[in-house]
Order: structure tokens, then sequence, then C-alpha cells
């Protein structure tokens, strides 16, 4: 098993929006699986990826009710990594940009996660073995 | 010397970036680092072995490593057997792999 490391990972892009989001979901579960410590700073519109108010919904057009249509939640996949990671005895610290949230009015966010500034994320990246940045276009 | 991951999600046929990028990734290589170019998402398209660009042939005869995603990769119809010459297939967990060695790693 690799030595656990402290990743860190920024992210801009909203939910549902850009396959970024998808992709950056799926770097940070493989980093939770791996038993590293990941941080996360989500700023601009990836602040949205942990609003809670996200829910399913049916599709009428193609006469499926909510549960067939089964609409995958970022807010859900999120939730289930922090919990996966304090099961493993690691942390999944994500913090959202607090202007960007006033911005966007996204204050409620799922449990786990708190607001925070740049700073954060300099504290973060100062203090990781690694970071990596996923850009918006 | 320093090993760069450079990870390209876009596609060649719709940004003209990406060229300025496998650039990059050659004058890395020519500087003696060790470079790996990652393509993810959208960025496989130009793996496919009748692609109409030069692009990567160019990077891995100049020595960089090209790995196209195996999800990204399944995504969009491209088989296994129909990659370009030179490009690797590889699990998504490569780039947390590299992360955790402290490669300098880069998003396009």
């Amino acid at each position: 098993m690799e030595a656990k490391k402290t990743l860190t990972f920024a992210i801009m892009d909203a939910p549902f929006e850009q396959a970024r989001s998808t992709t950056a979901l799926r770097l940070i579960g493989i980093a939770v699986q791996r038993g590293h410590d990941v941080n996360v700073f989500a700023y601009e519109g990836a602040v949205g990826l942990t609003f809670s108010k996200q829910r399913i919904h049916a599709n009428e057009i193609h006469g499926r009710n909510a549960e067939e249509e089964n609409h995958p939640l970022p807010h859900r996949w999120i939730a289930s990594l922090i919990k996966e990671a304090s099961q493993n005895g690691t942390k999944l610290n994500w913090v959202n940009c607090g202007l960007c949230v006033d911005e966007r009015g996204a204050d409620d966010a799922i449990e786990g996660v708190r607001r925070g500034t740049p700073a954060d994320f300099l504290a973060f990246a100062e203090h990781s073995d690694n970071t990596l940045v996923i850009p918006t276009r | 010397m320093s090993t760069y991951l450079l990870i390209e999600s876009r596609d060649a046929f719709d940004s003209k970036d990406v060229a300025a990028y496998c650039d990059l990734a050659m004058q890395l290589t020519h500087g003696g680092h060790n470079v790996v170019l990652f393509l993810v998402q959208n960025g496989v398209f130009m793996a496919r072995a009748d692609a109409q660009t030069q692009l990567l042939q160019k990077a891995v005869s100049n020595g960089v490593v090209v790995l196209a995603e195996e999800f990204s990769l399944r995504e969009r119809g491209v088989s296994l057997q129909g990659l370009a010459e030179g490009v690797e297939c590889s699990p998504l967990d490569r780039v947390v792999e590299e992360m955790a060695k402290g490669v300098n790693v880069i998003w396009h």
C-alpha cells in the first residue's frame, strides 16, 4: 500500500455543466479510496457541488418517475466521500470559497463542508504533498 | 531533472491550444525532464489511430509518454485496438499515483 500523502485539489466548475466536475470528483474519490488525506478548495461555481438543496426529479418526456430517473446529485457523491474518508481514518477537508457562496446564495451546504477563503487554499497547498488546480476553460 | 504529468482534457480539433500544450511537453523533454501527457475527457479523441493529426506521433517520437484515460475512451467509443501507435491506455488512478509521488502536475 502506498504511503499516505496529503493531496489538494482546487476546482471551479459548477455542477451539471462540465465533464471537469465529474473527473474532479473521480480523482478526489480515488485519492480518498487510496487512503490519502484530501483537501478540496471549491471556488466560483464549484461551491454549488455541495449545495444541499439539489434534488432528484422525474423525466416525464421519457416516462420515468424520480426514482427510475435516478438523477445523480453531486452533494450525495461528496457526502459519501466524506463518510468514506472518516471510516478510513483519513480526512476529506472540503472548503467552499465564502464570497463565491455569498454571490451565488449557495449557503446550504451538506454537513462536513465549511466556508473559507483563498487563504485556506494557500494553507492547503503549503502543507500538501501535491496540489492540482482544475481551472475552467 | 523533474517529472511532469501534463493532463490534456481538450479536443485537439476544438482548441488550437492543444498543439501548444503538446509543444510544451516536447520542450520539457528536450530540457531533460520526464514527461507524461495524460489524455482525459475529449483529449482522448486525438488518440484514435485514424485521427487526422500528427500531434501525438510527434510527441511520442520526442520522448513524451502518452497515456489515454480508460473511462474517457470507453465513454467515447474508442476501442483499445483503435489507439494510435505509441499511445497506451491508463486508468485515472495514475494521476493520483503520480501526485502522491510529488510529480509536477498541470491540467489543461
